[in-house]
């Protein structure tokens, strides 16, 4: 097909070294990519929910990540496709856009891929299926927005706030301890907050790791954790009233930075050089000294005799620490970075209440803590648990436990969770396409039925007969006009969600079904699919 | 179907993946399992690399470190006992065997159809229950200082009695003992300094006060020296360097090497009097001392010793009380080191130097002599368990009875527990205590013991009101724990219930196994 001939009937070529490539048209072109993003939601598809469960990832190095965190997962595969590699950044979107909801985003495409499978069968050309989709994410979407409820809470009253991270977590492997690890998130979060604005800065929000300890060791400390230690093993190991010295310059030699030499020809310029040597780190621990510093904490290394007379001095110091925490340091304690020892002053130092090292465990594992800063709108969570896979996996769990609070400190608008939401969008879409004339119609009520995946799949993983449940709760939705019914995963006994308290944020779950069905219409409108072939 | 993964990537789904992890992970527990107990076997690893060296330990987690692994669920266990070993320093294999133990009932659960959720939240209330318990039956000596003392020694025979150090381990938990309690409650086991020797016997091992350096003292320097003032310093004490970058020497003239050699030595010169005059009579150095200023050094009657190591450095500097110094312009401010005597000592055929009458009581060392190389690190291994044992202990002074006491105390309140449970949940609960009273079976069985007989016994027994029994490898009976004198640390049994469940719940969860492609390795021709 990609021959074409001139007019003298000789063949020309349209594609370069096309003998080499596969090439995919038309319909087949369709199903394979649809075959291919199915075959990623599917595998996603029961790490959905409460009882979701992990998957197990062990990287080309080696390393293995226990997780059920949708985004994590797909990064970690390692995926050849490319229709599949777009499922894998339609997850990463939504985990940077939202941070929460990245399973359900993926099985929801799933769901609308394979429903478009069946239309493509009966005829309908996909770019009427892609339009059909679109219509009915808008109803859906507008849907959402009708069922939402305003979320009350306030600085003082952070309960509700902490009940919808344990909703989050409750999915992951830190279950156990969920309601102390939401507290953790939501503190967190409103310590960063800015109430006013409705901003939240997740960068000031550090989450460092160490392995050991139980994971109920896991804690939130108002100020900043660096995984250092004082550079000279007998500098004090704790300060109070610090005034620290931000600095980038290391505690070295000169080091000129044009080309030129020293040259000693005679005694007497290598005496003044050693003199000036000698003389040049005098004053720079007298510099830090004059400012009124009582901790350094430096980006670069230390010359011995500089630790020495640090430590002499009695000015603890830390060496080597790396750019980020450099910042926030210098963020969290008021304190300016000095890139050269002649610009300290005593107005660029930071100020924190406590510094202080402490030691864990049998091994020299060592941190360096630095509390009660001058601007406390720097946090550390400070995770312990027993391996560094559960310690990876608490991570995860608490990133999104803190998109989560994030989310509505932004905007404080909630659907409810357990499914509800979709079923009862799915019967808003279904109502709609009945009015809809034209083949449209049909996609919107394969729409309608693609909703109806994320409740299913929430059933099937819980252990309870999916169908059924399904359909005994749209029913009640129905019947009842509330649309809070959701599938009861945990055995609660109630499926009335606003009773279980289990909701999501509404600009998630309106991410999710745009971002799927965005996805869902670029793979439709695909009908060509040309690679090189392997060999 | 298209492939969505790489050409070399696997994906294991459902209950092959379930299999393949419940698998590897039972295959490590059982690998380790032999080494459980008083009459645990021994493993010999030989390492891959240059040499070939061979290492004979029963420490689980040394064996699990040195094993190269592929399965995942296998590196999971591996990984929780290098963290055991860490935390709490003992318990390394006892960690490994009790997670295989509830995977391996837990696979008979899958088997009876039970969802893996179901067992998880049944582990779940299970490890409550048991943890509960045990906190219920610690006791705790912590004012009582004779008695804590004895708890002490207590533990540290019953961690001793499974290692090599078995034969001695009265002599060597004294040794443990002592060494702990001179720390005064620090967890810092730097202090303890473990310097091995071979020759002699296991017998000859000691525990000094003082601190002894690896190191000789320089020819033609006092070699006792009483109330010694030491100067700890890290300096170059060959050739002192210019430090400013890209200075460099560059004469035209022999004449002019000569001086500038000269001011070279001068300068030496002048830092060694700068040193001598800080009123010292030892001076300890990290780096090199070299011929000339040694010599020096001889001259004013100072003891000089040269290259000792960081470690050595920092430990010296704690033990004496003096500061590392690196800069030598005012000796009126730096710290000295003190102690009443050094002297030379022999140990076997080699001289070390002895530090006693230490300013900081702290520090002592522990010289072990043992018969080889292979026994002498194993020994250390020993002793690294007991102490990180000990130590923690006397932070957490609650202590429990040992001989499989706390797994059946455990076993027989979760049982209970089994029994209140509505539902599925409780198959997993029942599995639980199952998983629980196999570590005493285990424990019997490597001693040749026959341990239905045993359990059985047991399990009768306990179901008296504040009963101490538990298996008396020994004797081969079941025994009295407190007469015996076996008891375990708390925090100990307590990480073990608590990461072993974490694991095996972990492996559970999982669903589906997928191994990337590995990186391939360039071909070097």
């Amino acid at each position: 097909m990609a021959l074409a001939f001139d007019e003298f009937g000789r063949p020309f070529i349209i594609l370069r070294e096309q003998e080499k490539k596969t090439r995919l048209r038309g319909l087949d072109a369709q199903k394979a990519n649809i075959a291919a993003g199915k075959a990623v939601a599917r595998i996603l598809r029961t790490s959905l929910g409460p009882k979701g469960m992990d998957k197990m990832l062990q990287s080309p190095d080696g390393d293995v990540t226990i997780t059920n965190d949708g985004a994590t997962i797909l990064d970690q595969m390692d995926v050849d496709n490319q229709i599949a590699k777009l499922m894998v950044e339609l997850s990463r979107s939504q985990d940077y856009e939202i941070g929460d909801g990245t399973t359900g985003v993926v099985v929801m495409a799933g769901a609308l891929l394979e429903q478009a499978e069946k239309l493509l069968e009966r005829g309908i050309h996909p770019i009427r299926v892609a339009e059909g989709y679109e219509m009915a994410s808008r109803v859906a979407f507008d849907h959402l927005e009708r069922i939402s409820q305003k979320f009350e809470f306030s600085a003082d009253n952070i309960e509700p706030l902490v009940q919808t991270c344990m909703t989050t977590l409750s999915s992951k492997i830190v279950h156990r301890c969920k309601r102390a690890l939401a507290e953790i998130a939501v503190k967190a979060v409103l310590a960063v907050a800015d109430l006013d604005r409705k901003d939240v800065n997740l960068d000031l929000i550090k989450v460092e790791g160490k392995v050991g300890g139980k994971l109920e060791d896991t804690e939130l400390i108002y100020g900043i954790v660096v995984d250092k230690d004082m550079s000279h093993p007998q500098m004090p190991k704790r300060i109070e009233d610090a005034k620290i010295a931000i600095l980038t310059c290391p505690f070295e030699p000169p080091k000129p930075k044009t080309k030129h030499k020293v040259d000693i020809d005679t005694v007497e310029k290598f005496q003044t050089l050693r003199e000036q040597e000698q003389k040049y780190f005098d004053e720079m621990v007298q510099k830090c000294k004059d400012v009124g510093a009582t901790v350094v904490i430096c980006q670069w290394g230390f010359d011995d005799k500089a630790n020495h007379l640090l430590m002499h001095r009695n000015l603890p110091a830390v060496r080597w620490v790396g750019g980020v925490e450099l910042e926030l340091i210098a963020i969290a304690t008021g304190g300016r970075i000095v890139p050269r020892f002649q610009e300290l002053s005593p107005e660029k130092l930071g100020k924190a209440g406590l510094v202080r090292e402490k030691s864990f465990g049998t091994t020299k594992d060592r941190m360096l803590y630095i509390e009660q800063c001058a601007n406390s709108r720097a946090v550390t969570i400070f995770i312990r648990g027993g391996n560094k896979m559960m310690i990876e996996e608490t991570k995860r769990s608490l990133h999104d436990a803190l998109c989560v609070a994030r989310n509505l400190i932004r905007n404080n608008s909630i659907v409810y969770g357990g499914g509800s939401a979709e079923i009862s969008c799915s019967i808003a879409v279904e109502t709609a396409a009945d009015r809809h004339p034209g083949v449209e119609q049909y996609a919107i009520r394969s729409f309608a039925d693609a909703l109806d995946a994320v409740p299913l799949a929430l059933a099937e993983n819980s252990g309870l007969p999916p169908i059924d449940t399904l359909t005994a709760v749209k029913a009640q939705q129905v019947k009842d006009s509330n649309p809070h019914c959701g599938i009861d995963c945990n055995d609660v006994g109630t499926n009335d969600m606003k009773e279980q308290n289990v909701f999501e944020t509404l600009i998630g779950k309106q991410q999710q079904i745009l971002l799927a069905t965005q996805v869902v219409k670029m793979i439709l409108k695909i009908d060509d699919v040309i690679s090189p072939s392997e060999y | 179907m298209e492939r969505m993964l790489k050409d070399d990537a696997r994906e294991e789904k459902g209950e092959l993946a379930r299999m393949a992890s419940f698998v590897g992970a039972m295959a490590i527990s059982d690998l380790v399992k032999t080494t459980l107990g008083p009459k645990g076997m021994d493993k010999i690893l030989q390492s891959t690399g240059r040499g070939r060296n061979v290492t004979v330990t029963n420490d689980g987690a040394t064996i699990l470190k040195s094993l190269h692994i592929d399965n995942a669920a296998a590196k999971v266990l591996v990984d929780i006992s290098k963290v055991q070993d860490d935390e709490v320093g003992d318990g390394t294999t006892s960690v490994v065997v009790l997670a295989g133990e509830l995977l391996r009932e837990a696979e008979k659960l899958i088997n009876m159809k039970i969802h893996p959720m179901t067992i998880i939240a049944g582990y779940r209330m299970a490890l409550e229950c048991a943890r509960d318990t045990l906190l219920q039956k610690t006791m705790d000596n912590k004012e009582n200082t004779d008695k804590f003392r004895t708890d002490l020694m207590n533990i540290a025979m019953t961690t001793l009695s499974s290692k090599i150090l078995s034969q001695d381990k009265e002599y060597f938990a004294e040794l443990a003992v002592d060494a702990v309690l001179r720390l005064k409650g620090s967890t810092n086991l730097e202090s303890i300094q473990i310097l091995k020797k071979p020759g002699g016997s296991l017998k000859d091992s000691f525990l000094d006060e003082g601190f002894i350096l690896d190191k000789k003292i320089g020819i033609g320097q006092p070699k006792r020296i009483e109330n010694a003032k030491i100067l700890v310093a890290n300096t170059a004490m060959d050739t002192d360097k210019v430090k400013i970058y890209g200075a460099r020497v560059r004469v035209d003239s022999m004449s002019k090497v000569a001086d500038i050699e000269a001011a070279e030595k001068q300068k030496m010169r002048e830092k060694v009097q700068k040193i001598i005059a800080h009123g010292i009579n030892c001076f300890v150095n990290r780096q090199l001392i070299y011929n000339f200023p040694e010599e020096l050094f001889a001259d004013a009657g100072i003891l000089a010793i040269e290259h000792a190591d960081f470690e050595g450095i920092e430990r010296l500097a704690l033990v004496t009380g003096g500061e590392i110094a690196s800069t030598f312009d005012n000796p009126e401010s730096v710290k000295l080191g003190h102690c009443k005597v050094i002297e030379e000592i022999m140990i076997g055929e080699d001289r070390l130097i002895h530090f006693s009458g230490v300013a900081m009581g702290q520090a002592c060392t522990i010289v072990l002599r043992g018969a080889s190389e292979h026994v002498l690190d194993e020994a250390e291994r020993s002793l690294h368990d007991a102490l990180c044992v000990l130590s923690q202990t006397v932070n957490d002074t609650r202590v429990l009875f040992g001989g499989g006491w706390p797994e059946m105390v455990m076993a027989k309140e979760v049982d209970e527990l089994a029994r209140k449970t509505p539902g599925k949940k409780s198959h997993a609960i029942d599995a639980f205590s199952r998983a629980l009273q196999a570590i005493p079976t285990i424990i019997a069985d490597n001693a040749g013991l026959d341990s239905a007989e045993l359990i059985s016994q047991l399990r009768a027994e306990h179901h008296k009101e504040n009963c101490t029994a538990g298996i008396d490898v020994i004797t081969g009976t079941v025994g009295d724990m407190q007469k015996l004198g076996i008891q375990e640390s708390f925090k100990v049994k307590q990480a073990i219930l608590l990461s072993a469940t974490e694991a095996a719940e972990m492996i559970l969860r999982v669903d589906e196994i997928i191994t990337c492609a590995p990186r391939r390795r360039e071909d070097r021709m």
